[in-house]
């Protein structure tokens, strides 16, 4: 299949790129790594008459590191963050979510920012910034703000950008050396998009223990984790898988459920990493 | 139409292109380099990876006039490549393939492994060619010939 005919543009300025999405009044679309977007474009799922395509904005590029932070920009692609080649304020969790995105020739090119602005439900990057508390660093012609990750979807493929505005960064907030971390996905090939999705942290040195259920219909389920991460209860778990929006009995319920104990019964000791 | 300046197999080049012409389609109708296969066009089959700055990529899911600046290459441009030369012939001896459509994508595949992953074990070639498909030999030529590569790079750097 091949894409419907489309007008293509190549700002170098987020405003450029903001004045061209306003511009095409609803018909323009952002192309980043353009890994789900291409395939959508070949299929017809996707007709936008403007591609703007945002690879050749500096400010999209490179990371910046602070004491409690680090800020990683949205042109980051996925095989950047497995190989190491930005800053991991995670240790080693995203670099570990990034290895198991697709295939690698889909990882040189899809880019993090790409991929949460998409923000397919079963997509790793909106479930893993939705746990580890991100902020989305936006752009558009009223200027910048930041949105919470709480804030960023509103539902599947839907997120706060505005037409005029483009995903510039993701702040993610550093995990102390102590912080022990899992990450549990259930598919039925390598590669493929998440049947289920359950993570955990758990960082004593921010008093922080917190779950994740993901790969659901809708928005990623972040919940305080508690005892839950010391000792498997069916029960909580329940609780849990019934407020993320699963129904009981279903085939979609028992494999969250059995990822998220999963992710329990694998969260990883503490690694020390050098200062 | 737009106007791309591209690298193609070491020739840079300044040509006229449809944004909606993706770079397999450019390749095999523009150019004539009909090596690059298109299996399924939306970036599941592999058959269409090709190099792109030194990266295998899929060439289906990226319009040619997005890779302005960028060294394509393609597997007509690995003809005397000393790592593709071993390749195809562990592919010859380990029956790795049949029909020959998915072998141009395979072998950028298989040559991003070799250089990028020396240390390899038959489960991590296995999880790494996951995405390109073949029909015919059912992978386990394909990862024998791998390992045949692997393990005589490894016996030769000993």
């Amino acid at each position: 299949m091949k894409a419907a005919r489309f007008e293509y543009a190549r700002p170098s300025s987020c405003l450029d790129a903001a004045r061209l999405l306003r511009d095409s009044a609803g018909m323009g679309k952002v192309l980043s790594g353009g890994q789900s977007l291409g395939a959508m474009m070949n299929l017809r799922l996707a007709q936008p008459e403007l591609l703007v395509d945002v690879r050749a904005i500096d400010a999209l590029c490179g990371c910046v590191v602070e004491a409690d932070a680090v800020t990683i920009g949205a042109n980051t692609t996925h095989a950047a963050i497995e190989d190491g080649r930005v800053n991991d304020p995670t240790g080693g969790l995203m670099p570990y979510v990034a290895a198991e995105i697709a295939y690698r020739a889909v990882r040189n090119r899809g880019t993090l920012g790409g991929s949460l602005a998409h923000a397919d439900p079963a997509a790793d990057w909106v479930n893993l910034m939705a746990l580890l508390d991100a902020q989305f660093r936006l752009e558009g012609l009223d200027g910048a703000r930041t949105v919470e990750s709480a804030d960023w979807m509103a539902g599947a493929f839907t997120t706060a950008l505005r037409e005029d505005e483009i995903l510039t960064a993701v702040r993610i907030p550093t995990l102390s050396p102590v912080a022990r971390w899992s990450y549990y996905k259930v598919n039925r090939k390598t590669g493929e998009f998440a049947e289920a999705i359950a993570a955990i942290i758990d960082d004593p040195a921010r008093a922080l223990r917190r779950g994740l259920i993901g790969a659901t219909e809708g928005v990623p389920y972040v919940f305080p984790a508690g005892a839950l991460i010391d000792r498997w209860d069916g029960a909580v778990a329940d609780t849990h898988l019934q407020a993320a929006g699963l129904t009981p009995d279903t085939y979609e319920y028992r494999i969250h459920k059995t990822a998220l104990s999963r992710a329990i019964a694998q969260i990883a000791p503490a690694r020390v990493r050098p200062a | 139409m737009s106007r791309l300046d591209i690298s193609v197999n070491g020739k840079s080049i300044s040509v006229e292109v449809e944004p909606r012409t993706h770079l397999a389609d450019f390749l095999r109708e523009q150019r004539l380099l009909t090596g690059t296969n298109l299996g399924c066009e939306h970036g599941v089959c592999g058959a269409c990876t090709l190099m792109i700055d030194g990266a295998p990529m899929r060439s289906c899911l990226i319009p040619a006039v997005a890779c302005a600046g960028a060294k394509v290459r393609t597997i007509e441009d690995f003809d005397r490549d000393p790592i593709m030369g071993e390749l195809r012939a562990a592919f010859t001896a380990e029956h790795a393939l049949q029909c020959g459509y998915c072998t141009p994508g395979m072998l950028a595949t298989a040559r991003d492994i070799v250089t990028r992953l020396p240390q390899a074990d038959d489960a991590r070639v296995r999880r790494e060619l996951a995405g390109n498909l073949c029909r015919c030999t059912g992978y386990v030529g394909l990862v024998r010939a791998l390992r045949r590569v692997l393990d005589a790079r490894r016996t030769d750097a000993a």
